[in-house]
């Protein structure tokens, strides 16, 4: 059966991947038919309401799905479509109660206008009585305008089905949120992708880069248990009535908190086993947080170091020396570790920033045990950044073998040499035309 | 921390991870405390296999926490079984269960809560066999940080 998902008009290019991530989460076979980056309209193939319902109810990006009657590029094609497709139900709702609304994307009808369209459709032979309210059947009529046009260019027709999960993520506003920071992700962010990581009940999530939990959070929402780690120990702990356990505390999602602890992914304490279902991460940019790894730049540091006979590293207010890192290295960290503890199938879904000044395209990590999924982008005024998503291949279905030479970090060099976004970033992303400001990660 | 999560923890020192005395951590002048948590069977089914057994008998022999069976469960062990005989003089009542309601939780089951995911530990150390080195538990948060010269 053919259905229309009524999509959100906002991140675009995570649509079709959330609902990609929700259908092979549910077991769904789930065909696209048409799809355009700028249209709200989905048209898809699924096997029944049932499908439907499950598809989207958590889903994000979703304002609702149809079971699609018809569609037509003008009024009197839809209705030689609605007639083609669905003539001989229509005795089913000859006597049920039943509701008519119009909705419109870039335009919206004047009350009068709408009641003319209703009024196009008395052909359908429906006698039932008219509730606004919880009628049993709840048509739509759903029109795409071009922007400051007062004519469609293409309207569909369908039985409401179910609404998305646009409002999920509602409650977790960061503004209301106790323990925060400047880089915690937006919640309808982290909803995504906690949907894209496929997360669920009896799955294991982690985040190496857990900051004040955001990722996590939205994914023991989805009933994951989740366990993190940050190499910032302050981050970790939080202070007493705000860290990431409150935060969990106040959304009642303790239940689904594993563990938290304070560790740098190159040297992770983690085994190298295949125990995690998926792999969250909005690893560190060098922009805000600095990009560190343990270790001392001039690559001294070899000798333990000694203050007051206690070797200094066993002093309770220890402060780790750390290096700054490659961020295409950190990025290779984590698909190397992804390949090492993800089970098959297993997802790792990582934002990586990418200026989009140069035009170029984004150098994407790879790996042969991973497969690349998605590639979805935010586009800022001035930079942009993606998720990509991976799925881990089992063993047996890897072809290529890894190899891989990684140059060494010299010493002495800093942040600005190693990451060329970092400084083009503290630089503006100055051109020769423009110099005005940035939008902030 | 959890004793779950010690399940996956060794040594953060590359050196030491090919050791196979690196893994389990040995925890020392541990306080533990019970922190009660909703049952989730799922979860507990899922990660079952991916437990290394022999190392959580071992924690739990160091920690003195009752013993555990020497050979790892199976998934269906952790619940009661299908048409299993009820314990008798139990309520007839028959509570509304929708198709896909967790199943009831074996002794077994309830067991492996208390131990994987309830109990924890507060304070205390983490020691490396492999390499002496001891990580510190404050608060129930581990320090995996290492000193400069055993990066
Ligand atoms: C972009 S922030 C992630 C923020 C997080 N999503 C949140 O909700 O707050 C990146 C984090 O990576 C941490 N980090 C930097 N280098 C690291 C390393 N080598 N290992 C682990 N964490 C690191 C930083 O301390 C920072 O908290
Ligand atoms: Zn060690």
């Amino acid at each position: 059966m053919e259905y229309v998902v009524r999509l959100a008009q906002v991140h675009e290019s995570f649509r079709i991947p959330e609902l990609k991530a929700l259908a092979s989460l549910a077991n769904i076979d789930l065909e696209i038919l048409t799809y355009s980056p700028d249209s709200p309209f989905c048209v898809i193939r699924l096997s029944s309401d049932e499908a439907a319902r499950k598809l989207v109810s958590r889903s994000i990006l979703t304002d609702s799905i149809y079971e699609l009657w018809g569609s037509g590029t003008d009024y009197e094609a839809l209705h030689a479509d609605i007639h083609h497709r669905t003539q001989h139900r229509w005795p089913e709702y000859k006597t049920c109660s039943f509701k008519f609304k119009v909705l419109g994307y870039q335009h919206t009808l004047s009350q009068r206008a709408q009641v003319k369209v209703i009024e196009s459709f008395d052909y359908l032979p429906f006698e039932g009585p008219i509730k606004m309210k919880n009628p049993e059947y709840d048509f739509g009529v759903l029109e795409h305008y071009v922007i400051r046009t007062k004519i469609p260019t293409i309207i569909y027709f369908g039985r409401f089905i179910a609404d998305g999960g646009r409002n999920i993520y509602l409650p977790y506003d960061l503004k209301k949120r106790q323990y925060i920071s400047t880089t915690s992700m937006d919640s309808e962010l982290t909803f995504i992708t906690a949907n894209i990581a496929m997360a669920a009940p009896g799955k294991l999530l982690y985040d190496p880069f857990v900051g004040t939990g955001s990722l996590p959070i939205a994914c023991s929402h989805f009933g994951a248990m989740t366990m993190g780690s940050d190499i910032d120990g302050r981050t970790v702990r939080g202070t007493k009535e705000k860290n990431i356990t409150t935060n969990f505390d106040q959304y009642g999602l303790r239940p689904c908190l594993l563990d938290n602890f304070t560790s740098d992914l190159t040297n992770t304490p983690l085994r190298l086993t295949r125990f995690l279902d998926g792999i969250v991460c909005d690893p560190p940019y060098g922009v805000r947080e600095g990009l560190r790894t343990l270790g001392k730049k001039d690559g001294t540091g070899l000798e333990v170091v000694y203050i007051d006979g206690v070797a200094a590293h066993l002093r309770p207010n220890y402060i780790h020396p750390k290096k700054s890192y490659s961020f295409d290295a950190m990025l290779e960290d984590v698909l190397d570790f992804a390949v090492l503890t993800l089970v098959d199938g297993g997802r790792l879904c990582m934002w990586m920033p990418t200026a989009n000044e140069q035009g170029n395209e984004v150098d994407i990590p790879k790996h042969p045990s991973l497969q690349l999924e998605d590639v979805s982008t935010q586009a800022f005024n001035k930079w942009s950044r993606c998720l990509l998503t991976y799925s881990r291949l089992p063993d047996s279905e890897v072809v290529e073998v890894k190899t891989r030479t990684r140059p060494e970090i010299l010493p002495g060099a800093n942040a600005d040499t190693l990451n060329s976004f970092r400084k083009r970033y503290f630089q503006g992303f100055r051109t020769p035309e423009s110099t005005n400001g940035t939008r902030t990660p | 921390m959890k004793i779950l999560t010690l399940n996956f923890l060794t040594c953060a020192r590359k050196a030491c991870k090919p050791q196979a005395t690196s893994f389990p951590l040995h925890p020392a002048d541990s306080t533990l405390e019970i922190q009660e948590s909703d049952l989730n069977i799922i979860f507990l089914q899922n990660i079952l296999p991916r437990l290394d057994w022999p190392a959580l008998i071992s924690i739990t022999t160091e920690l003195g926490l009752p013993g555990l069976q020497a050979e790892p469960p199976e998934a269906e062990d952790l619940v009661v079984k299908e048409g299993g005989a009820k314990a008798e003089g139990e309520g007839m009542e028959v509570t509304e269960k929708s198709e896909e309601s967790e199943k009831e939780a074996s002794q077994l089951g309830k067991d492996l809560h208390r131990l994987l995911i309830e109990t924890t530990i507060q304070e205390g150390k983490l020691m490396c066999a492999c390499c002496g080195h001891e990580y510190a538990i404050k608060e129930g948060i581990a320090n995996f940080l290492l000193p400069s010269h055993l990066v």
